[in-house]
């Protein structure tokens, strides 16, 4: 175990030095010039230059990505050049929003998409699996401003049960979370039910119908347990996948997430922060991935981690 | 000898004189009550509020109430007046203005405002170590190169006493008390620019009429009553709530149900229409000029817009009113570079009127009878894809088939600064608003030989010597007498820009600003041409009328 998590962190070290390297070259080659950008325009050259030199954007690439290196060991991710402070802040004033959605979206998620998957398995082929199915496939072909924008205008505007947009309470996550919930749901159900499907059908299902267990210990305790593994692996991404930001979720929503300052800082190509973000959000992929990767043994004794 | 002055008294006359000024005298604003508060929403950060830096739509009005200058305009217009100076003197010769201070100013800290502070708070701007955009604006100060090389420090101002605070220029400069009204010229108090360090654009401290109470990185910046604030009467707010991350379709639902007061962005385009002909908003929506002109930059040293007659056929091929209709009537056509409420604007003047037969005669003179191939930039933003796009089917009637290729601002940017780096631009999204109410504002870096280098802001890489000659002479022109000579020289010269034609102007924006019915103050306070997007100060509230 211990060897097998060592490896894995040395592992996850290459691949976020793998995604400074990229995102760095990528950024490097971007035809915008900080220094012009920070200098505006009434500029000399001089001043142009000198916050060039100041900035080290004179130096090779070889020599900008070593100090870049060397800072973020030390925890310095830079400074923004739009917002001419700290990236590390930046971000960090972010992460508290992002977590909060990303939990609110799992458990929508999870929710939405266990329930519909087990209950579609469970009446397969009758018109509660057909019903589940179509749902599903729309809630992952909707686009999310659609929904978002669905939910906002039906229960925040005409209802008016939820507050427009914002962030502050748990009436604020409510709309956000369950717009991620329902598309993310609509992937859950279909796993759930071929995974169930799939497990419902094996010997030692039968054995358990024909030792008189109930229907609900079978489809609960005998089948969720085996059929949950994909979903498992399937959340480590999702955490991933929501810590670099819903930004569409986060704009309809006014939700100040991770989302909204990467798209902020793509439009002003502010350099730093995208690079900020890009990393925050590799470390919580490979921590995403490694995490279900540690649970699986838990819901299924058979993987052995080595 | 002969000096020219102007006290607060003085202007004050003056303001009461001029027609034009909305109605916000004195005696008006007595009987406002003060108190109540705002929430204002945008859908972008307030990057920094340090005066030396700030330079954005959000920012640019938060640092006029965090903030002072020793001069500023009369609310909602473009005059001029004094502000931390009390009154002000010019020699003769324009090259030394001598300022008096305000007695009692003070820092949002508690500390007394000195002419050291203005020195301190100017030559920081100046000094490359803050990497400030505004640094350009103090050229005219002595020693500025010398200063703008090393660590700021300009031999051109001198503290004549804790009260005054004497500016000697290099040369004569009709834009100097402009750019003594500009966010970068701004006091800020040394002491705590140094305790914070890098940053102090997230920690001001002020003269102004608001103080900073609280700001969540990304969610909300709130501003308070500045009590001990040196205009009495102001602010009439108590408090201002700026909500960030909120997109304008949202905020408006949210304006219509009553949570926000001010739209700090535009009104969304998709609701425009439906939102300003609803009888309910009459009182609601403010329009109002903006300084801004949109055009595009042919590049005059690219074939073949070298040749005039190729950039006029451009200025003729564009249906500009079509344009105008595209953004439902947002702006209003434009003729040459100036906008229409900018000093020096030539009313009389028709420009190139929007002809294909005259166009494509152009073309065929200059030798394109079959048109040709060329590029245009734009930046990627709502509405400038849809601008360009009905550029380029305007240009394709007359035969110019004009690839469109539209990208961030930066990189558009980055284009324009090489030589040959773009044959067309258009300029929509740019930010390139006005940053002071004068004509030359539209000319220096834009359309002179100094902004046609690389790296420069001069697209259309035009220069004309003989008009850089006539520039400099009319921003010598500072004896305030000869302001209306001056405005016609500025006139002179844009005229001549346009027979060369090196850009095709083709609208300038109009400002619409909703409030809720919560927020009173002159329609000119919402929309103020040099408090953008809205003078915070002089905005009330009704419900505590």
């Amino acid at each position: 175990m211990a060897a097998y998590l060592a490896r894995r962190i040395v592992q996850a070290v290459l691949i976020l030095l793998g995604v400074t390297f990229v995102t760095f070259v990528l950024l490097y080659l971007l035809p915008a010039d900080p220094a012009r950008q920070i200098a505006g325009r009434s500029a000399t050259a001089a001043t142009v230059q000198s916050i060039r030199q100041q900035l080290g954007l004179d130096l090779p690439l070889w020599q900008q990505y070593l100090r870049y290196l060397g800072n973020l060991v030390q925890g310095d991710m830079g400074r923004s050049y739009i917002q001419r402070t700290g990236v590390a802040p930046l971000v960090w004033s972010r992460l508290p929003a992002t977590l909060l959605l990303m939990a609110g979206a799992i458990v929508c998620e999870l929710v939405i998409g266990l329930g519909a998957g087990i209950l579609a398995a469970v009446r397969r082929g009758k018109p509660a699996d057909t019903t589940v199915m179509v749902a599903s496939f729309l809630g992952v072909s909707a686009p999310q401003f659609v929904v978002g924008i669905l939910l906002l205008y039906v229960f925040a505007v005409r209802l008016q049960w939820f507050p427009i947009g914002g962030y502050g309470t748990f009436a604020h996550l409510v709309l956000p979370a369950l717009t991620l919930g329902i598309l993310g749901g609509g992937w859950y159900s279909r796993m759930t039910r071929s995974s169930m499907v799939d497990v419902l059908r094996q010997d030692y299902i039968r054995t358990a119908r024909a030792k008189g267990a109930g229907e609900r210990r079978v489809v609960y305790i005998h089948a969720l347990r085996n059929a949950v593994l994909p979903l498992i692996a399937m959340i480590g991404l999702d955490i991933g996948i929501f810590m670099s930001g819903a930004v569409v979720v986060e704009s309809v929503f006014g939700w100040p997430g991770i989302g909204q300052l990467t798209w902020q800082a793509i439009q002003q190509v502010d350099i730093p922060v995208i690079m900020g973000v890009t990393l925050t959000a590799a470390v919580f992929i490979v921590l995403g991935n490694l995490l279900a990767d540690l649970i699986a043994p838990l819901a299924d004794p058979r993987i052995k981690l080595r | 000898m002969r000096t020219l002055m102007l006290s607060t008294a003085l202007a004050a006359t003056l303001l009461c004189a001029t027609a034009l000024t909305p109605a916000l005298t004195a005696a008006n604003a007595a009987e406002i009550k003060n108190g109540g508060a705002m929430v204002v929403t945008y859908k972008d950060d307030i990057a920094t509020l340090d005066p030396a830096i700030g330079y954005d739509w959000q920012n640019w009005s938060i640092i006029k109430s965090l903030f002072d200058g020793l001069m500023d305009y009369e609310p909602g217009t473009t005059n001029l007046r004094p502000n931390l100076a009390e009154s002000y003197q010019m020699s003769p010769d324009g090259l030394t203005y001598t300022f008096k201070l305000r007695p009692g100013v003070k820092f949002h800290n508690g500390r007394v405002l000195t002419a050291d502070d203005i020195k301190y708070s100017i030559e920081r701007a100046v000094n490359p170590a803050t990497q400030s955009p505004g640094a350009g604006f103090f050229g005219s100060i002595k020693g500025f190169e010398e200063a703008a090389a090393a660590n700021g420090a300009l031999s051109g101002i001198n503290v004549v006493d804790p009260q005054t605070v004497k500016i000697e220029l290099s040369r004569p400069d009709a834009t100097f008390l402009h750019v003594m009204a500009i966010n970068f010229s701004f006091a800020v108090p040394k002491e705590e620019v140094e305790k914070a360090g890098a940053d102090f654009g997230k920690k001001p401290v002020g003269t102004g009429a608001f103080k900073m109470s609280e700001w969540t990185l990304g969610q909300r910046l709130v501003l308070e009553r500045n009590p001990d604030f040196h205009e009495k009467g102001l602010p009439h707010l108590d408090q201002i709530t700026f909500e960030i991350g909120q997109e304008p379709t949202v905020a408006l639902l949210r304006l219509e149900r009553g949570e926000v007061d001010v739209l700090g962005d535009p009104i969304p385009p998709a609701r425009f229409l439906e939102v300003k002909n609803n009888p309910a908003n009459k009182d609601l929506i403010a329009v109002g000029t903006q300084l801004h002109t949109g055009y595009v930059t042919l590049n005059v040293t690219m074939k073949p817009f070298d040749d005039v007659k190729v950039r006029q056929a451009v200025n003729m091929a564009i249906n500009k009113d079509r344009i105008v209709r595209i953004i439902n009537n947002r702006a209003v056509p434009a003729t040459q570079p100036l906008p229409p409420s900018m000093p020096g604007y030539a009313p009389d003047y028709k420009g190139y009127a929007f002809d294909q037969a005259k166009a494509k005669a152009l073309l065929a003179e200059a030798g394109f009878p079959n048109g040709f191939d060329t590029e245009i930039l734009a930046n990627n933003t709502d509405p400038n894809p849809r601008i360009v796009q009905a550029i380029q089917q305007d240009l394709a009637a007359v035969g110019i088939r004009a690839a469109v290729k539209t990208l961030a601002q930066a990189n558009v940017i980055a284009a324009g600064g090489e030589k040959e780096g773009a044959a067309m631009i258009w300029s929509g999204g740019m930010a390139w608003i006005a940053d002071f109410p004068d004509p030359s504002n539209f000319y220096g870096p834009i359309l002179g030989c100094a902004g046609a280098v690389p790296g420069g802001w001069n697209w259309s890489w035009y220069c004309n010597k003989d008009l850089d000659a006539k520039a400099a002479e009319a921003d010598a022109m500072v004896d305030p007498a000869s302001k209306e000579a001056r405005e016609a020289a500025w006139r002179d010269i844009y005229l001549k820009v346009m027979e060369d034609a090196p850009w095709a102007p083709v609208f300038n924006e109009q400002r619409f600003t909703m409030h809720s019915a919560r927020m009173g103050g002159p329609d000119a306070i919402f929309v103020d041409p040099v408090h953008i997007p809205v003078n915070y100060e002089h905005v009330y509230a009704t419900d505590v009328q």
